[in-house]
Parts: structure tokens; sequence; C-alpha cells
């Protein structure tokens, strides 16, 4: 049995110390938000913030989780830059097919909570582990300035 | 109804964030016991008596923005905001449902179906169509109540308003409006009143995709439901011998494993339950007889078809043959474009429940007759008891017009009593693919004495995909495919004699299929990289080159002012850094496109800038055309860059994003997209982009370094070159 904190909820969950925590999101607590892209961290399709930073969930180990502060996409719109990359993304209509999304907004919300006011290098460097198929880089790109300088 | 939602964040999915109901469907007839109908003259437009309005789209959703602007068609003439209205995507339907006229089937393909940049194109006329006629009723029973002149009321915002100014919601003329007459050919809109068609609209679904609100097929959660996961054999064609199913039952969560004769299915509570056991299980096969498969072998049977005579000709203009015999220079060349896999971001899954009386499907296709129907034929239920729940999808490119992978779940299914999930891991998503064939052609052209191109000849060859997919598409007596030479026998230049042929060469074992653009990506690449070679071999600039062979296509003309024009074509440029145009018709839309790349001394290649010019005619959605473009060129500039499906000993040798790698934000270039605007009828739009990305990359990596490159991907052909 182990105990999570998962969007300031404190969850039981019965399932392997190794399973991954992106399953234990998506399978068990029914957190769907969170995405399966590749199962390898090469995509971020899973990204969630693992005490604030983010991390891969589809090659984190659920009991490493334990003890520490699990925020995903579901949680941003209470979270203060959450809701501003958010509110950027719409403005921008960066979104396309959005399966990547919620991984891009988790990976960008992430970046702007350390760097807010970051340069194409920080944004290469943070973004550049998700992928989005639909291609939407370029816009993603000027929503991310746009939500630094809200 | 989990694809119902509308712009107001006003989320009407079943039970959002929790199971869905099992058995509900969008209920395309009113099924209420009491209180009146809601409205619903046509296919496409539900008007329910509280007021609610519902738009019911025919074409399903992966990312193209369609629900926004199909929409927007329907509310122009309907007199609707986009964000008074919910959406939900059509059922399958063959006839049986009140429109008996089959309304959703696709004017362009024939069925009910998604792609080939069709959607607007089809729905252009009937979409306006469906909104007048459902505001004339309206209008009609308002007038009626009011006693005054029809012709003396409009519509706004869902009301109807009188002369006098008084109002009527949309909703309370519901009863009244349905005892009107349905005219047929009302009148539409001249472009100059659009309020909405041509104006930027917030997109209808991307609230929910921002918040991880919009539930995708691969998260549907029922009532018992369990997850599956499956391997084929990992030798194209092979079949299950033998299957350790004790070791996968020992793994914690695994309920049950389903074989099949191809494949093998371990189902658990959870994904990892049934990955572990699939781990566990030491499936044993008998490789069958691709097992020797090799991609050289597939490649070189091509080769050596591309120089015999063409199969089937498909354009004989002139006499090419004879005029490039008799020319001042001859330029010849053979171009070769790989094996494709589509990785769209959701991996394919289907959910399905089948009992005894009937079976439900949720699941994200973009044919969802062909899915209704590949139920019911694997479980023995009529079609009309199989309900299929269609869901906005995470990404598609044409993967999602072949139900494979539904077929397999249904076989899966139709073995265990509870509802059940089947999710391919990306390595089966990409070495299960059907891929996008492989192509080799050969191009020849004669220049005379002012360097203008006198004749013209191109063989192509490979797979049909038309021929598996859609038989009845084929032309000349079943020989030819008309998108093997999409793009190659309609280009956008005059020549004076054209001799376009293809031979179908069909590779052992391997299934081909759509993608995204398909024939045009094939042709554009082979035409624009030649026009390039001829270019060359005249001594000219690139861009004069094909303004000289334009004649007088006035629209193609334009766009390669345009694009050549914002891209500061001619400008000296640095060492290693050079410019490659490329221009096409495709889809009935006309773009220029100019790549800028810088070629390091280590031979990698940097995209530094794309510019875009045009012209589709009415832009029904304008930033949506200018997304689609962006987000087009970055799929096709990866599949140019890296992209190629190889095999050996019958295994297709790529398997995740590490070895089928895409473009990533960091190797972006900067896009700029420049439209001509005009109210021709629209033209397509969702696979321009792709078409024009490889063949401006080639030319630009000629122009920065001077080799030509005929092969893709580039790969690391250039590295140590
Ligand atoms: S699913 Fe985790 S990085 Fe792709
Ligand atoms: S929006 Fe479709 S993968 Fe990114």
């Amino acid at each position: 049995m182990l105990t999570l904190s998962i969007n300031g909820t404190s969850h039981q969950v019965d399932v392997p110390d190794d399973m991954p925590l992106l399953w234990v999101l998506r399978d068990v607590i029914g957190l769907t938000g969170t995405k399966f892209g590749c199962g390898i961290a090469q995509c971020g399709a899973c990204t969630v913030h693992l005490d604030g930073q983010a991390v891969r969930s589809c090659v984190l180990p659920a009991s490493l989780a334990q003890g520490r502060d699990v925020k995903t996409i579901e949680a941003m719109a209470q979270d203060p830059v959450g809701q501003k990359v958010q509110r950027a993304w719409l403005d921008l209509e960066v979104v396309q097919c959005g399966y990547c999304q919620s991984g891009q907004i988790m990976s960008a919300t992430a970046l702007l909570t350390t760097t807010p006011k970051p340069n194409d290098a920080d944004i290469d460097a943070a973004m550049a582990g998700n992928i989005c198929r639909c291609g939407t880089y370029v816009r993603i790109r000027e929503a991310i300035k746009r939500a630094g300088e809200a | 109804m989990p694809a119902t939602f509308s712009r107001r964040g006003l989320l009407a999915f079943g039970l959002l964030g929790g199971a869905l109901v099992v058995g509900v469907r969008i209920p395309l007839r009113s099924a209420r016991a009491a209180g009146p109908a809601p409205l619903m003259p046509n296919g496409f437009i539900r008007i329910d008596p509280q007021g609610a309005i519902t738009f019911i789209m025919p074409d399903t959703e992966f990312g193209q923005g369609i629900y926004t602007s199909a929409g927007m068609l329907i509310a122009e003439e309907l007199e609707v905001g986009l964000d008074q209205v919910a959406f939900e995507a059509a059922p399958p339907d063959t006839g049986q449902y009140h429109t008996a006229m089959r309304a959703y089937v696709s004017p362009l393909l024939g069925e009910q179906a998604t792609g080939g940049s069709t959607s607007i194109r089809g729905d252009w006329k009937r979409l306006r169509q469906a909104g007048a006629q459902v505001r004339t009723m309206l209008i009609a029973a308002a007038a009626r109540q009011w006693h005054v002149d029809p012709a003396t009321c409009h519509a706004d915002r869902a009301e109807v308003i009188g002369p006098d100014g008084r109002r009527a919601s949309y909703g309370s003329l519901v009863e009244a409006a349905a005892a009107q007459p349905v005219p047929d050919d009302v009148p539409l809109k001249p472009a100059s009143q659009f309020k909405l068609i041509g104006h930027r609209q917030p997109r209808v679904d991307t609230p929910a995709k921002v918040d991880g609100s919009l539930q995708f097929g691969i998260d549907v959660r029922l009532p018992d439901m369990k997850i599956g996961t499956v391997l084929a054999c990992p030798v194209i064609g092979g079949r299950l011998r033998s299957v350790d199913e004790e070791a996968a039952k020992r793994v914690p969560g695994v309920r049950d494993v389903v074989r099949l004769d191809d494949a093998v299915a371990v189902i658990g509570d959870h994904f990892w339950a049934a990955k572990q056991g699939l781990a566990a299980l030491d499936p044993q096969w008998d490789e069958g007889p691709h097992a020797g498969l090799q991609i050289a072998d597939i490649v070189h049977a091509q080769a050596e078809a591309s120089d015999r005579e063409p199969e089937v000709i498909a354009k004989e203009e002139g006499d090419a043959r004879a005029a490039i015999k008799g020319a001042a220079k001859t330029v010849s060349a053979a171009y070769q474009m790989p094996f494709l896999s589509h990785a769209p971001m959701e991996p394919v899954n289907a959910t399905l429940h089948v009992r005894s009386d009937g079976a439900d499907l949720w699941v994200g296709t973009q044919v969802p007759v062909r899915a209704r129907n590949t139920v019911a034929q694997v479980t023995g239920l009529p079609p009309e008891k199989v309900q299929v729940h269609n869901y906005l999808m995470g990404g598609a490119f044409g993967r999602r017009l072949d139900v494979d992978y539904i077929t397999q779940a249904a076989a899966i299914a139709k073995q265990v009593p509870y509802p059940v999930k089947i999710v391919w891991t990306r390595e089966e998503d990409i070495q299960r693919d059907l891929l996008r064939p492989y192509y080799y052609d050969r191009l020849s052209g004669g220049l005379d004495g002012q360097g203008r191109i006198t004749g013209w000849t191109h063989h192509g060859t490979g797979s049909s995909v038309m021929a598996r997919w859609q038989p009845k598409g084929m032309q000349k007596d079943g020989k030819l495919d008309p998108d093997t030479v999409e793009g190659a026998t309609e280009t956008p230049y005059g020549i004076p004699a054209m001799r376009v042929g293809f031979t179908r060469v069909e590779p052992p074992g391997i299934t081909t299929a759509w993608w995204r653009g398909v024939g045009a990506t094939h042709n554009v690449f082979m035409v624009e990289s030649f026009m390039d070679e001829l270019a060359a071999a005249a001594g000219k600039d690139p861009v004069a080159f094909r303004r000289d062979m334009i004649g007088d296509n006035a629209r193609a003309r334009a766009v390669l002012d345009l694009a050549a024009e914002k891209s500061g074509w001619g400008q000296k440029l640095p060492a290693g850094v050079g410019r490659g145009v490329s221009l096409q018709l495709s889809f009935g839309s006309f773009l220029a496109h100019v790549l800028e790349v810088e070629v390091t001394s280590r031979g990698e290649v940097h995209l530094r800038r794309a510019v875009v010019a045009v012209d589709c005619g009415t832009a029904v959605q304008p930033d949506g055309v200018v997304a689609q473009i962006e987000g087009g060129l970055i799929f096709g500039l990866s599949a140019a860059l890296y992209n190629e499906i190889t095999v050996q000993d019958g295994r297709i040798q790529q398997s995740n994003f590490n070895n089928y790698r895409v473009l990533r934000i960091d190797e972006a270039p900067r896009i700029e997209v420049h439209m001509i605007r005009n109210d021709e009828g629209p033209g397509g739009i969702g696979e321009t982009g792709t078409v024009a990305a490889a063949p401006a990359l080639v030319n630009a990596i000629y122009a920065a370094t001077g080799k030509r490159l005929r092969r893709l991907p580039i790969g690391n052909q250039l590295v140590g070159a």
C-alpha cells in the first residue's frame, strides 16, 4: 500500500512499488489528463510536477513519489502560474489535437515558476523533452513568452 | 456522450472525470417520452425546447480544428455564435437514422470519412445550407405567431427579431418551427455579409484540452472495465505458436491472456499489469513466409520497375520522349521516399464491451461506419446492434482511416465478459503500423536553348493504398490509383509535352496506408526536386525558372512572388546557409514555400526560417489555416529530416521516438505564413504544409552545399560527405 499526495489530496493505493506513477494516476486514481505517449521518457506527454519539478511519470516508480507533492494538469487551474499558461495557450490558439498539451503545459509551468522571463535558450532547454506531433512549437514558444509577461 | 462539449467551458460529458454510463449514446431522434421533440430537420443541427443548440459534426476532429471551422459554416447561416453551441460527433450513418440520406457521407470521399483535406470543401455548401434551412423555419414560425411577413424578421444570436423589435428565442420556437415546411435551396449569404466566415473565432475544442478534462478514446473509464495490451508477431505475417500463460498470470493484477492467430493480449486491472504480464509470456512464433524480408530487396524491386515501361500511363500530352530526345540539354534523376509510420501522439486504442445482444465501441476513428462494421463482422452481431462512441483523437494523420486495431480489439473483447480497453504500446503502434508507401520515381526532362522545359517524363513506382482501401476509387480498368499520380499529372506549370506513368509494386507482407498527404507529399517532392535540378541545368535562379514555366496561372504566380518577396529571396547569405523554394497546387490550394537552412561543417542541418505564401480561396477560419500550415510543415520536416521505417529479416527496425525521431521545439524553424485573401471557393489545407516541407528542404540543402539529395530522409547523408 502506497500513500501518495496528489493535487493536495492523499490517496492510498494498492499497487506494486515499481508501477510507474503514470498508470497509478490514469488507471487507479482516474486522473486521465496526464497522457501516455511513449513510456520511455522520450515524449513528455506524461509530465507531472514532483515538488514543483517537471518529471516524466511514465518512468517514475510510484513508490518514489511517496512523501512528495505530486501535481497534475488537473490542478493547474488553481496554480497562479499554471493559470497564466492556460490563458496564454488559449489566447494564442496553441492547441491542435491537444494530446501533448497537458505535458507541454506542465513543463511550461515548471519553467515559468523558476524562470518568470525565459529566453529562447531557456525555452529550448525546458521544452525539448516534450514532443508535439501536431507541430505546435512556434506557438508554444510565443505562448510561454506571453505567459511570462502576464 | 463523450464528445459533447461547448466553448462556454460547460462540459457536457456523461460524467465528467468519472465513469461514463454504459450504453448511453448520442440520441439523434428524441428519446424523451414527454414534452415537445427537438427541432432537427437535417442531420447537422438539433435545437431542443430548452434552447440548447447542438451541431452534429460529420467530420471527425483530430487537431485540425474542424469542429470550429465547420461549425462556423452552420453558425453563419443559422445566426448563432459558436459560444452558444455544443458539438457532437455524428454517429455512423448508413441510412438507419431519420436522415435516411446518409447525411454524413463526405461529398468528396463518397463515404463517412474525414481525410484528404476535403472537409471544408465538402461542407462549404451543405453546412451553410443546413443552417439556412433551420433559420428559415424558425423565422417562419415566429412570423406566423406575430402575424407579420417573415421577410420583415431577421435572426441574430439564436433569437428571431420582429419588425417592431420583438424577440423570440430559438428554443421557444422549436415546436412551431417543426410544423413549418423544410425548405430546400435557401439562398445563402454573399461573402460581404459574413460575420463569422473569414474572421478568427476561438476554437471550440481547446478549453477542455488545456485543463486535462477532455477525454480522448484512451481515457475512457467504465465500471468493471479492464485494460489490455497486445503484442503481435515481431515478424510481419508470423503466427502465434505458444505462450507461457501461467507466468503472465503470476504477475499481480493480470486477469486474462487472450490468444489471437497472430498476436497475444494480456488483460489486467491496469495497463502496467497488462504490460508486465506481456513481458512474462515468452511467446513463441511461427515466423512465416516473410522472415527473410529485407528493405534492400523491396527498394531493388522498385528500382528495377522504374527502369521499365510504366504499367499504366496517367497522362500523355504531346510527345514528351521525342521532345526530350531533341532537346538542347537533358536531365534525368531518380528519387526515393521511405516507408513512414504515423505515430500520432495518442497511441491507437479501442475499448469494447461485447455482449450477446449487442456491443459498444469507444474509440477515436476517422471512419465510424467502417469501425462499426468491423465490430459487427468480428462479433457476428448485426451492425445496428453495435454502438459507436466516437471521441476526439490525439492525432490521426490517416492512421485512424484504418480499423485494423478495432478489428483486433473486437477479437479480444468478444472472448471476455467485461468491457476492455486495448491500448497499444508505442512500440506496437510503430511496429504494427500500416505504412505510407515507399516510392522510387524516375524523371527526365529536356531544356531548349533558352533554358525552358520542352518535355517531361515521370515514372513512379510503389504500392497503391487505394487498391486496398477503396478499390472502387481505382481508374483505368482498376490499373490506376489516382493518388499515386496526384501532383504529378497536374502541376502549376505549363509544360508542353508530358508523360506521367505509374507501376504498382506491392511490397511483400507490408500493408500500406494513407498518411498526411500521401499522393501530394510524394509527387510534389519529385516534381519540385526535379524543377530545381532543371533550373540548375538551365543556369537559372530557381524562382525565376519556375516563374517562367508557370504560364498564365495567376494564382500560382502570386503565391510564388509573395513567398519570394517576404523571404527576401536573392539576398546574399552567409556560407553554409541556403534557401530552397517549392511551389504546389494541392487539395485546391496554391502554396509557395521558401525554407532557409544552415548546414554545419559536421553535416547537421539547422532549420532557420520558413516563409509560406498561401492562396486557399475563402479562408473560413484564417488562424486555423495558419496553424495547419505551421503544424503541417513541422510534420513534413520531421519526416524529411529523420523518418523512415525499414525492415530487416521481416522485422520493423524502428520502435519508439528514440529511433523514430521527430522534430523538437529546439529544432523547429521560425515560421511565417502569408495569406492571399479572395472569395474563391475554399481549398483544402490540412495537408498542404506537409507537402511543402521536403522539396524546399532538399532544395535549400542544395543551395547551401551544392549537394543534391535524392533520397529521403536526409538522416546523416551529409555527415562526412
Ligand atoms: S509517456 Fe512519458 S515521456 Fe512519453
Ligand atoms: S497538439 Fe497534437 S500532439 Fe501536440
